[in-house]
């Protein structure tokens, strides 16, 4: 399976340990995930609160690079980039009007021709779960985890997808295909806050800590996301969190990939659980997993 | 909160305005206030979104670009998905922010989210991708809140999550042409991508908080 694969901003920043664990993944699966060269930023919020158009041209740009690469589908991590290069594409197949203009700003060509594939989807969907189990060398017992989704990956429904609106069970499949529980738990496709978290940090803590203590209510020991910003909220104010509501959360926040890899048998040093704030390590070495 | 309503704001064009240029029917809503329910920033907002939606069906055009609401609201979609009128809210609000931009009516209690937004593209067609550690200085700066966050640098850096320099691409000509046709096409003015009453605002409202 060949992927043209778009990083976006923050994996290449923040989210690190997403991009790495992401690349291992692939790489142990026998998953090809080639770079689109000279891949821009999607956007991400600020576009198409600003200026419509540009919110389409961006993502175009990429997709138009992906397509001369030959590869007609792109696989992506961020939930937003996901969100936004999808809704791009379906502005392209159906808007006309849109269509030309944005062909016009882009100076080529495009009708929405490639597909757009969350990860998340690609090895759940792509790869399938019963292979994945499969190649599963050290299997997660003892784990549990509340499967946090999310705003962008699950909605509009028509555009990213999902498999439902309120209760996704995609990576909760997913996990449970490496052994680990995966508790229902009621706060799956709730806000974080994600935009805000510079500019309204007071929204971010208030929403992120109501996750986080429904996450401790139901007994998770780690939240599992697959947006780099639901994680940079969960785990970087953590420490914020705590000190702003009293609480004594210790809730560490991996990213699927970071599991799977677990599970997979790679090295935990090249899966970047050393970049994280909430030390995942502990928890970790008292499972026997690391 | 009372509003005396005139006949010409009634009659205005507002509704039908927004209706066209989006093709969401916001003459649907029927008032179940699902949306203003499951919205997770209502909280922090001085009209909710029904409240919003019942204003545009009366053509409240002035209150409603000049509310915090629109600013506030986090695109997280759930009131799209849940309205049982099939009205895309999250779509609405952009329009209202977009136009809000455009006229150059901004609430005067709420400049961080529009500053922000600016600063975020700004920092795009610059550098072709979010060049965080400039990102956050300019804000920062222009938000006069100077040292917000700066206990979390040291672990950024430390767990080489921030870089201190922007990073490169070759294509950069090419982003920046797609911001300027981008402009052209939607005719925005270009002090629009920065605009100084933006930053005044945000500055003197931490003068007077201090």
């Amino acid at each position: 399976m060949k992927y043209a694969y778009f990083p976006g901003c923050s994996l290449h920043s923040t989210a690190k340990e997403y991009n790495l664990s992401t690349k291992e993944v692939a790489n142990s699966l026998g998953i090809e995930l080639i770079d689109i060269p000279d891949w821009i930023c999607c956007g991400a919020t600020p576009a198409h609160i600003t200026m419509h158009l540009l919110s389409i041209a961006l993502p175009v740009k990429n997709l138009i690079q992906a397509k001369h690469m030959d590869s007609y589908e792109v696989a992506t991590c961020c939930a937003a980039c996901f969100s936004r290069l999808k809704i791009a594409n379906d502005f392209m197949q159906h808007d006309l009007v849109h269509r030309q203009k944005v062909e016009e700003i882009v100076g080529e060509k495009y009708q929405g021709e490639v597909k757009v594939r969350h990860f998340l989807d690609i090895l759940a969907n792509g790869f399938g779960l019963k292979n994945l189990s499969q190649r599963v060398t050290k299997k997660l017992n003892g784990l549990k985890v509340a499967c946090y989704y999310g705003c962008l990956l699950t909605r509009p429904k028509e555009i990213t997808g999902m498999d439902d609106l309120e209760e996704p069970r995609l990576m909760d499949d997913l996990m449970a295909a490496v052994g680990v529980e995966a508790l229902a738990w009621p706060y799956k496709t709730e806000c974080c806050g994600a935009s805000f978290s510079l500019t309204k940090t007071d929204v971010v803590l208030k929403l992120s800590g109501d996750i986080l203590q429904m996450a401790a209510d139901e007994g998770a020991e780690a939240i599992v996301v697959a947006c780099p910003l639901c994680q940079s909220n969960l785990d970087l104010r953590q420490g914020m969190i705590n000190k702003k509501y009293k609480k004594h959360f210790k809730i560490p926040v991996f990213y699927f990939t970071q599991l799977i890899g677990l599970a997979l048998g790679i090295e935990p040093k090249k899966l970047g659980f050393d970049k994280h704030i909430v030390n995942p390590l502990p928890l970790l070495k008292k499972k026997g997993l690391a | 909160m009372k509003w005396f309503i005139s006949q010409d704001t009634i009659k205005s064009s507002f509704q039908k305005t927004i209706e066209e240029d989006s093709g969401e029917k916001v003459k649907h809503c029927y008032q179940c206030g699902k949306c203003s329910a499951g919205c997770p920033l209502a909280f922090e907002m001085d009209y909710l979104p029904n409240q919003i939606m019942r204003m545009v069906q009366l053509g409240m055009e002035e209150q409603v670009l000049t509310s915090r609401t629109i600013w506030l609201c986090a695109s997280c979609m759930t009131c799209s998905a849940r309205c049982p009128r099939e009205i895309d809210i999250a779509e609405i609000m952009d329009y209202l922010r977009r136009l809000a931009y455009k006229k150059q009516v901004l609430p005067k209690n709420e400049t961080e989210i529009p500053l922000f937004n600016k600063i975020f593209l700004r920092n795009i067609e610059l550098f072709g991708r979010v060049y965080e550690m400039g990102l956050i200085g300019m804000f920062n700066t222009f938000s006069g809140e100077f040292f917000k966050d700066t206990s979390l640098a040291p672990k950024m850096f430390w767990k080489q999550k921030i870089g201190l320099f922007p990073p490169k691409i070759r294509n950069i000509k090419a982003v920046r042409q797609i911001f300027k046709q981008s402009g052209r096409l939607s005719k925005a003015r270009r002090d629009n991508l920065l605009h100084p009453k933006l930053i005044f605002l945000s500055l003197f409202r931490k003068l007077i908080k201090t």
